[in-house]
């Protein structure tokens, strides 16, 4: 059966996997600020492709317009107004930068022993199979049982504009 | 909340108003306390009405609740629960309700009645203090939290009434704030409470998501109470590991709140708050509630840890409740405060309660707590009357107590009808109870607590004789004589009084010399003295009566494990009868030695004796926990984990690995130094050596560098997830 | 495709913004790292959704998305204040304490 191997799915996701790691890597190791952020950009995009790939059509676009779009504005403007040079620095990485490698590897180990124990190779639903989760479902799942997170959330996003404006008015 | 919005789970059944409305209990006087902190010092008697009116309204309803109880409980036995939703979220549904049992009339019952004689004494000893009003606000909405912990219907009401009690005691034990001693102890004791608060939040996630499934069933959630206990005694639900740590972490905050063994040290200390609060917080609310959760959710605990499986000699509970037993008596023999004698009474009597619970005593637990909170209440209350009319507002009982017996004959007869139904003697309310968890302890084969009951009741019986002995009889020392030193007791004085609306008082004080209290007080002791005699024969095993039992009884009525019951015989009473007379003679016997007028050989013996004066110091610093925890957990333990941590901070980077020789040798350094001189020693010592030298090592943590907390908390999160991963596979 | 491809991706995301929010000494490039664990926690649970078959995932993965816009926007409040104070926003450089 065609539909279980899925050679085009499984292909874009080796790419797409390929790209995110070597730009999230990129952007804790770059020595220059905007490629950094660029960087990110790259693993954004791909978290995006990713999405769709798992049928969340309407999450990946909120993903573009949010992160890609918003996010990262904000960041390059952030960039601009703390630093004066664009260049290369020498001296992104703190001095303690090597306790962050056994750390993030005893991370890696423990979730990698979980996940790999846990599903060991479970299959994700074909595209025959699956659910389709739509928007009208991604609404009605927000605007029902989770409504209340959702006045809670909004409110946080209230603050936050208020916050912001607070903390970087000039006064 | 309004009656038409009850979601009545029994639909058709009619069970009577005041059963319906009981939910009303602990809303009266919530609504009381908003009542008198917006309004309340506007009112003639500055909110004290409101605050008197309201618990007394509550004790109505729950008089209410408890005739129609017992009504019913001839024919049928259901439970009452009625419950609202007033939130939903993520398909779970919160609810607010009642689930009225057994055991939550007779909460309701003790809490309201006991509440209602306290708030009464209140306006009497609490006169022109200069925080009245809010005396009476906090003291409101602490028998409501508790009220409302009785009666909740889910596990997240429970921990609202819980919470709101632990609230409320901060504030209460902090009364007097501006002596630093009483702000200290109040910080204290909510940060205890709140160390075992953990255990409760964990414990009831493990039991939600344990029991979530399950209770969908029968259309509630993890978080009901009566779901849980369903779900608990269920063969096939429950998973036992899920039952037993569930039922560890919810022991954590009973430990905690009930002031078990290890973490009883915030007791004591919450004496500093007004004697009335000292007495309501001992006898029925805030410390009971451990107990009652312990209680309420007894099928959990029961199949969680194993409790009266064949065979079994020891579980959690009984462990920590016999421990309590011991230790806390030990700790009341050496105290001079009287208060302080009393705070570890209540103590040692917790333990019972738990190891009554633990050993499968589950009705002689609950009518325990009955009897326990109507004598210590008035122990408390008389302790109160003689700082407030006979010693000139002291609580040491050696420097101004004695002989107060002629003087306060009311005190007097109520506190020693009380020692007497404490001390477990025969006929009066505490042998009916205590007798029976000893019993039965040795009825389902846990000889080792049968054995530490025995212990405990000789040795409540010597500390109680002792207290009674320097407080009422012997000579009157100090302020008991009408001497007025007034260095010592003058601050406390000028914090309980203000000059305006205590004429009277200071009248009093004027012709000194102690007298007996006002009616205000004396009629409270009084009440509670008459039930100190008389509670016991609801459920006096001797006479065959068990009107308790058959009145509020839990098992068989709702989900609830099988219970063996001991039938009662003179014989088996006979070893703790010998015993009390026992700790009676020789208490008597070494306290007249003591303290008493002539020269004996006993006289200042721990002064003279060198293992007994050690003896006395160890008890005297309360074998040295409170510096443990300070000295050792706080510090010392926190100490290594920083200094590790300084070491990986220094050395990963630093140095290389030919250093791992140099590094090994002065980890063996590192442990001798501080592992063995300074835990070891520096915990016996208390060295202030120890605490300068932890300052400066736990510096190089607090470096305020984002990224070196970062890495803390994300390495040790990592650890942990590994060794999680690695048990688990 | 196996669930563990994109389970698996996402721990590699989160340990590399772990690394990134530790090593990191610009306030800014620790922010981004924080974005990256967020953006490896959505992959998670959109996978989740599909195998499960609810709406569930999709319902956080969007509220982590405008909880993280509400955290950057603050975020970078706060540097740009830092900055305007202290006129630099390396971390170790800001702290006021003697360890």
């Amino acid at each position: 059966m065609l539909a279980e191997t899925l050679v085009a799915q499984n292909i874009s996701f080796g790419i797409i996997a390929t790209v995110m790691v070597v730009g999230a890597i990129r952007v804790v190791t770059s020595k220059n600020v905007v490629h950094a952020a660029l960087w990110l950009v790259c693993v954004l995009a791909g978290a995006a492709a990713q999405y769709l790939l798992v049928y969340a059509e309407f999450v990946a676009i909120t993903q573009i317009l949010v992160y890609v779009g918003a996010v990262m504005v904000l960041f390059l403007f952030g960039v601009m107004l703390t630093r004066a040079r664009i260049g290369n620095e020498n001296d992104l990485n703190n001095k303690n930068w090597a306790l962050g490698i056994p750390v993030a590897l005893t991370m890696f180990a423990a979730m990698a022993i979980a996940l790999v124990g846990g599903f060991s190779d479970e299959k994700l639903p074909s595209p025959s199979t699956a659910v389709r989760i739509d928007t009208q479902a991604v609404s009605d799942a927000i605007f029902k049982p989770y409504l209340l997170p959702f006045w809670a959330l909004s409110f946080v996003l209230l603050v936050a504009v208020i916050g912001a404006i607070v903390l970087a008015r000039k006064d | 909340m309004l009656a038409a919005e009850q979601v009545a789970e029994h639909a058709a059944e009619h069970v009577g108003w005041f059963l319906d409305h009981a939910f009303l209990i602990p809303l009266v006087p919530a609504v009381a306390f908003a009542i008198i902190i917006l309004v309340g010092k506007r009112l003639p008697m500055k909110g004290s009405e409101v605050g008197v009116a309201s618990i007394f309204a509550s004790l109505v309803l729950a008089v209410g609740v408890a005739y129609q109880w017992i009504e019913r409980s001839h024919s049928t036995v259901e439970p009452v629960i009625r419950k609202v939703v007033w939130w939903q979220s993520g398909g779970i549904e919160f609810s607010v309700g009642q689930h009225i049992d057994g055991l939550s009339v007779v909460m309701l019952l003790l809490v309201a009645f006991i509440s209602t004689l306290v708030q009464i004494y209140s306006l009497e000893y609490l006169r022109g203090d200069r925080r009245y009003t809010h005396f009476f606000a906090a003291l409101t909405l602490f028998s409501g939290g508790m009220l409302m912990m009785v009666l909740a219907e889910n596990m997240v009401q429970l921990i609202l009434g819980w919470e709101i009690m632990g609230l409320c005691s901060f504030m209460l034990i902090g009364h007097w704030w501006e002596e630093e001693a009483n702000s200290r102890a109040a910080l204290k004791a909510f940060w205890t409470v709140r160390v075992g608060d953990i255990g409760l939040l964990v414990g009831t996630g493990i039991i939600f998501f344990g029991a979530s499934a399950f209770a969908q069933e029968s259309g509630s959630n993890g978080f009901s109470i009566a779901a849980i206990n369903e779900w608990a005694l269920n063969d096939t639900g429950a998973s036992h590991t899920v039952l037993l740590w569930g039922s560890v972490a919810l022991f954590i905050a009973c430990i905690g709140k009930s002031g078990q063994f290890p973490l009883h040290t915030w007791l004591p200390d919450a004496m500093a708050g007004p004697t009335p609060v000292s007495s309501l917080l001992h006898s029925s609310t805030m410390v009971v509630a451990g107990v009652f959760l312990v209680a309420r959710l007894y099928p959990l605990f029961h199949t969680g840890l194993d409790i009266n499986v064949a065979g079994q000699q020891f579980n959690l509970i009984a462990v920590i409740g016999g421990i309590t037993i011991i230790i806390a008596a030990a700790l009341a023999f050496v105290q001079t405060d009287i208060k302080k004698v009393l705070a570890y009474s209540t103590v040692s009597q917790l333990g019972y309660m738990m190891m009554g619970l633990g050993v499968g005593a589950f009705t002689p637990a609950v009518f325990h707590i009955f009897t326990h909170a109507f004598f210590k209440c008035c122990l408390f209350l008389c302790a109160g009357s003689v700082a407030h009319s006979g010693s000139h507002h002291s609580f040491e009982m050696k420097k101004d107590m004695g002989g107060l017996a002629r003087k306060m004959p009311i005190t007097a007869a109520c506190w020693i009808i009380s020692t007497l139904a404490l001390c477990g003697v025969p006929f009066f309310s505490g042998f009916f109870s205590k007798d029976e968890i000893i019993d039965n302890a040795h009825n389902n084969g846990y000889k080792v607590f049968w054995v530490i009951g025995l212990v405990g009741a000789f040795m409540t019986t010597a500390y109680m004789t002792r207290a009674t002995y320097l407080t009422f009889f012997g000579t009157a020392r100090g302020a008991a004589a009408g001497v007025h030193h007034d260095d010592s007791h003058a601050v406390a004085h000028d914090v309980h009084d203000t000059h305006d609306a205590h004429d009277a008082h200071d009248a009093h004080d004027a012709h000194a010399g102690p007298h007996e209290s006002p009616a205000l007080i004396t009629v409270p002791l009084v009440i509670l003295a008459v039930l100190a005699l008389t509670a016991g024969y609801l459920n006096a095993a001797p006479f065959h009566i068990e009107k308790f039992t058959e009145w509020f009884a839990t098992e068989g009525r709702e989900p609830f494990p099988e219970l063996a019951s001991a039938a009662f015989e003179w014989v088996n009473a006979l070893p703790s009868i010998v015993l009390v007379a026992a700790g009676f003679i020789v208490s008597l016997f070494i306290s007249r030695g003591l303290y008493g007028e002539k020269a004996f050989f006993l006289k200042g013996i721990t002064k003279r004796s060198r293992p007994l004066r050690a003896g006395y110091t160890f008890l005297y610093n309360k074998y040295y926990l409170d510096a443990l925890y300070e000295n050792v957990i706080v510090r010392a333990v926190a100490y290594p984990i920083s200094k590790a941590t300084y070491w990986i901070n220094q050395n990963v980077i630093d140095r290389t690995v030919d250093q791992v020789g140099l590094t090994g040798q002065s980890v063996g350094n590192w442990v001798y130094r501080n592992i063995d001189q300074r835990v070891v020693d520096g915990a016996v010592n208390g060295s202030g050596a120890a605490a300068r030298g932890t300052g400066s090592a736990l510096r190089p943590i607090q470096s305020g560098k984002v990224n070196q907390y970062g890495a803390l908390l994300f390495g040790a999160a990592a650890i942990g997830a590994l060794v999680l991963v690695i048990v688990n596979t | 495709m196996l669930i563990n491809e994109f389970l698996l991706l996402g721990a590699v995301l989160f340990c590399i913004g772990i690394y990134g929010v530790i090593a990191r000494k610009n306030a800014v490039m620790v922010l981004m790292a924080i974005e990256l664990i967020l953006n490896a926690v959505n992959l998670n649970l959109l996978a989740f959704a599909l195998r499960n078959g609810s709406p569930d995932g999709h319902v956080f993965a969007l509220y982590v998305i405008a909880v993280a816009a509400a955290e950057v926007g603050v975020g970078l409040g706060l540097v740009l204040l830092i900055y305007r104070n202290k006129r630099t926003i390396a971390l170790d450089e800001l702290s006021e304490m003697k360890g």
